[in-house]
């Protein structure tokens, strides 16, 4: 009778334990063919004048260069913004701050910002960065409506709200598994506080925050919600550049003033609202791959740095 | 690490010159540390003001609409007789601004978006944690952490252009883009999270707990399901919290597939449109100083505030429960 019992619960058991199998399999199946099908339908269209051309015929022909480009200058800013503000933030969580109330409440907003739907950044975006900063800044220096208006830095801004807590988290990790017998060598050596981060703790935590770096752009160039109304726009003739010229030498910079395309507002424009959304099916998907293709090198780099990183601290 | 610098600075030479350089040591290390807070505060700052702005634009849309008229309008027919309707129709010119097809626009794709990646997260993440191979784990875990960082523009465009129609042929809904789709959508994003956060909470718990019930005698599946889920309990649910946060804030999948016709209904198999997908295609056209302008902050209020509540219910579990297991 005992031995009876063991063996069904034994076969409940592996059917549960399949099942939990099957599921997982499933999904990781259905993604891949997801995955496949945008590569099947995509690779077709991808070639050197597709990455390299401007979109031709009412967006109808031609390539996406213009929202590649527009993804790295945005992209390129945010990072500026955002890494140099959540690394600081970072060191004052894990070097200075002592735990107390205070700082459980700035770690709960930083897991709390990143719980914000990205929508809502937009409307901050919006409300924060175009109206209140920049119209503010077009009345105390008197210049129209330039900065005012929907812009490339103001994108840039929101999206580097958007993405600080993965900056800010990827650093904290870092800083926190550099050993604490090296700060105490450090200091042991007459080393002051801001020394022994900027010469112990920092070098040595360099992988993680470049980790949180790649993660955040990879973040940041797939976002769509957030900058649907600071400077997306449909088709510009022109790229957001301007020279920046001191005496006759003239350098080509990207202009934070001018609206820009978007690679991840190009594929929801041209499935939604372009004139033939049939025609240019081949462009969707391959700048769907080109999406895709962009963000996983991004993060397939990011799990590789991280995966070593956390192997050389011996602590895989 | 407060003494080390106190010893620093009390054995340094003791000479008119030394005290200078030590005055300027410590002058420059606390206006570091000064610089240095001032950044830490940068994550509880963007959060005040986020909160200011949502609510300086979206508190005008009751001074200009009313809370009332965000729930229902009343409506004076030809006849005289007045009947309440539930209407999101800005532009019209009696515009109505009820917000309740767009809450249950949102439930409609987030509550099956959320059953389905329960179901499926929470069986991938014991997968991962329990009963993958050690050596196949190393590998699986960053494939769907991979899969977690698809941009939501592309399984918004795949369920635009494939999902609809493969469902469309095998369900024959009354709608092509409808809740259904969109929510097949919503959970491809949402199942790597909870599956990434399930493996998480499963693997926080001891060793020893897996060992003791393997030594009274208990099978695979009975560790499992008696030991190890009942005590990552909280773990887990606070993943489904998290998740079904992501699922109501979550914008261009249901705004491509969801069909945006705001329809009171609880057929999932009809086009609905949710808060975020309003926002999103409203607020381009809109112009600003409107009362439907404030009312789409007023909307962005209502995400901001459900968003934010989840995520402190999640973030207290999580808290909570790494208490419980240092001990």
């Amino acid at each position: 009778m005992l031995e009876l019992r063991k063996k069904k619960k034994d076969f409940v058991g592996s059917i549960s334990i399949w099942f939990v199998r099957i599921m997982f399999f499933s999904l990781v199946i259905a993604l891949v063919l997801l995955i496949g099908k945008i590569v099947q339908q995509g690779i077709g269209s991808i070639s050197l004048e597709f990455i390299l051309d401007d979109p031709k015929n009412n967006m109808t022909e031609g390539g996406i260069f213009p929202a590649i480009f527009g993804t790295i200058a945005v992209t390129l800013i945010m990072i500026l913004l955002a890494v140099p503000l959540g690394v600081c933030s970072a060191i004052y969580l894990n070097e200075y701050a002592k735990d107390s109330f205070f700082t459980r409440i700035i770690r709960t907003s930083i897991n709390n910002l990143a719980g914000i739907p990205s929508i809502v950044f937009g409307l901050f975006g919006l409300g924060f960065f175009i109206l209140f900063i920049g119209r503010g800044m077009d009345d105390v220096l008197e210049t129209g409506l330039l900065f005012g208006q929907p812009a490339l830095i103001w994108a840039s801004a929101t999206l580097a709200v958007l993405v600080l807590p993965i900056v800010i988290v990827s650093t904290l990790e870092a800083l926190n598994s550099v050993p604490k017998s090296h700060r105490d060598a450090s200091y042991g050596l007459g080393a002051t506080k801001w020394q022994t981060i900027k010469n112990v703790v920092l070098p040595q935590a360099r992988p993680g925050i470049l980790t949180g770096t790649i993660l955040a752009i990879s973040r940041g160039a797939g976002e769509t919600a957030p900058i649907l109304f600071l400077g997306a726009a449909f088709f510009l003739p022109n790229l957001p550049i301007t020279d920046l010229c001191i005496g006759d030498y003239c350098i080509p910079i990207i202009n934070p003033a001018k609206q820009f395309m978007y690679l991840a507002y190009h594929i929801f424009i041209l499935a939604t609202q372009s004139s033939n959304p049939t025609k240019t099916l081949p462009i969707q998907y391959g700048s769907t791959l080109v999406l895709i293709v962009l963000t996983f090198m991004l993060n397939i780099t990011a799990i590789i740095f991280r995966y070593r990183f956390r192997k050389a601290l011996g602590r895989l | 690490m407060n003494e080390l610098e106190n010893e620093f600075y009390s054995k340094s030479v003791d000479s008119k010159y030394g005290k200078r350089i030590k005055k300027f040591t410590r002058t420059k290390e606390s206006l570091i540390k000064f610089f240095f807070t001032i950044n830490g505060l940068a994550a509880l700052i963007f959060i005040i003001l986020i909160f200011i702005f949502l609510f300086k634009e979206g508190f005008r849309a009751l001074e200009h609409i009313g809370l009332l008229d965000f729930l229902y309008t009343t409506r004076i027919g030809a006849d005289g007789t007045s009947e309440t309707v539930f209407q999101w129709y800005p532009t019209s010119d009696e515009p109505r601004y009820s917000l309740i097809p767009l809450v249950l626009g949102t439930l409609l794709t987030a509550v099956p978006a959320t059953i389905i990646s329960t179901i499926f997260g929470v069986a991938a993440g014991i997968y991962l944690s329990e009963v993958a191979n050690p050596k196949w784990k190393e590998f699986l875990k960053p494939l769907i952490e991979l899969f977690a960082g698809i941009p939501t523009v592309v399984i918004g465009f795949i369920m635009l252009v494939i999902g609809a129609s493969f469902f469309n042929d095998l369900l024959h809904p009354a709608n092509r883009l409808n809740a259904f789709v969109a929510s097949i959508g919503l959970s491809l994003v949402i199942i790597p999270v909870i599956a990434s956060l399930t493996e998480d909470a499963l693997h926080s718990i001891p060793n020893e707990l897996r060992m003791a019930s393997y030594g009274l005698g208990a099978t695979k599946w009975q560790t499992i399901s008696k030991v190890i889920l009942p005590a990552a309990f909280s773990g887990v649910s606070a993943s489904i919290i998290l998740g079904f946060g992501r699922a109501i804030g979550e914008t261009m999948i249901v705004l491509m597939a969801a069909g945006n016709a705001a329809n009171i209904t609880s057929n999932i198999f009809l086009s609905v449109r949710t808060m975020t997908a309003t926002i999103a295609a409203e607020m381009g056209e809109v112009s600003q100083g409107s009362d439907h302008y404030y009312s789409l902050f007023f909307i962005g209020i209502v995400l901001f505030t459900i968003t934010f509540i989840l995520n402190l219910i999640a973030e207290l579990i999580i808290n909570k429960m790494r208490k419980k297991n240092t001990f």
